[in-house]
């Protein structure tokens, strides 16, 4: 359910980097979404309709990258990968990880179509 | 502009000088360029190509926000000698019960302040209100979470417990709590025997953000398939520094070592000048 508000959250970042950039209309947001954010893709695409509209990105395209999950095993002693709702070691099963990627929330990049003025006739 | 924290909610953001918002749409020339299509085209010798679009590197967090308002709210802890706490867990796990214990324990031997987030209600403000403990209750509506936002509001309107303890109870949720920083010291995990032993894998996140679990409702093991040890063992596997506690506040079972790990939180946080203060330190009325 967080995901609506997230996506607020990229409404306002969206709207804002627009509006710096001087920018009516926005065609492609890009978020980073690692596999240990304890966010659902699938949910942040309904919100991302829902929340845009009204918006500058209202018929923007949403694209997520899908960052992998790195964690320490510390019996190990190595870096290992870890996948959405794994808690063990893929290598020794055990417990003794400190997650250290795959948690990031972000807004990567936008698109931002040509102004009015740049669209018109040649 | 709220007089709070100077927030501003984008209904009401001001346009900026200089920003002019009348891109105007009527042209005095005929083209057909379409507006709801996401490739905006020009025409260029007669022929209609797509328009170059610009991407922008953005690189923000979209917990960022949040964050700001949880370190201010963490400098201001930091600053009174607050410990502050995130009560978290399912709802119905016994948060707001515990509590009421905890306050009437604490009564004259450490400040309190409490606050109660619910989707709607006043109903566990006029709980906690009647131990006498100072309350605030936010009501989040169709929010799943409290966030650093409301918690900072909420703070302008209780007294800090300064070498005390600021108990913030979020929304009964297991999930969305986990991801919102409030500026607390610790996330504490609430797991009542009711509700079965493998949560803690099932919603890992949770309790992989806390730093105290508190296995609730010992008192009712005789009558339910919990194992404890095994509930404690997954939590571990999630987060292998997780500290575990078993208690039960109708038998008052395990109580004591809550409030020795509450005594233990209080004192490494209380400052020098607060301590002595509140006459010499260590132990006050304990």
């Amino acid at each position: 359910m967080h995901e609506m508000s997230l996506m607020e959250s990229v409404r306002e970042i969206v709207d804002e980097a627009a509006r710096v950039n001087g920018a009516v209309r926005v065609t492609m947001v890009r978020l980073q979404i690692g596999a240990l954010a304890s966010v659902e893709p699938q949910a942040l695409r309904f919100a991302f309709d829902v929340v845009m509209k009204g918006g500058p990105a209202e018929t923007a395209v949403l694209e997520i990258d899908r960052v992998a999950g790195t964690a320490w095993c510390w019996d190990c002693s190595a870096a290992v990968a870890l996948g959405a709702g794994e808690v063990a070691c893929p290598a020794c099963q055990g417990h003794r990880l400190q997650v250290t990627g795959g948690t990031e929330m972000r807004v990567h990049e936008i698109d931002l179509a040509p102004d009015q003025e740049m669209a018109t006739c040649a | 502009m709220c007089v709070t924290c100077g927030c501003e909610t984008p209904a009401q953001h001001g346009h900026e000088p200089g920003h002019a918002h009348d891109h105007d749409h009527d042209h005095d020339h005929d083209h057909d360029h379409d507006h709801e299509g996401a490739v905006p085209l020009t025409r260029g010798f007669g022929v209609l190509r797509p328009a170059p679009t610009r991407t922008v590197s953005v690189e923000q967090d979209l917990l960022a926000k949040n964050d700001r308002y949880a370190a201010a709210n963490r400098e201001r802890f930091a600053r009174d000698g607050v410990l502050a706490l995130n009560l978290v867990s399912s709802p119905g796990s016994g948060k707001t019960t515990l509590l009421v214990r905890t306050l009437e324990v604490l009564r004259g031997r450490r400040p309190v302040a409490v606050v109660e987030g619910d989707q709607q209600t006043r109903l566990d403000a006029d709980r906690i209100a009647a131990t006498g403990a100072p309350v605030v209750q936010l009501n989040t509506g169709k929010g799943c979470h409290l966030d650093a936002h409301q918690v900072g509001h909420a703070l302008a309107e209780l007294a800090a417990p300064a070498g005390g303890v600021l108990f913030i109870e979020n929304v009964g949720n297991l999930v969305c709590p986990a991801a919102f920083d409030l500026g607390e010291a610790h996330k504490v995990v609430f797991l009542s025997v009711t509700e079965g032993d493998d949560k803690p894998l099932k919603y890992p996140d949770m309790f992989r953000a806390a730093d105290l679990c508190l296995v609730t409702k010992s008192d009712l093991l005789p009558y339910v398939p919990f194992d404890a040890a095994r509930a404690i063992a997954n939590a571990r596997c999630v987060n292998p520094a997780l500290e575990c506690l078993t208690l039960s506040v109708q038998s008052g079972e395990g109580f004591e070592a809550w409030i020795r790990w509450l005594e233990r939180e209080i004192e490494a946080r209380v400052p020098p000048v607060v301590a002595r203060a509140a006459g010499g330190g260590r132990g006050i009325g304990a």
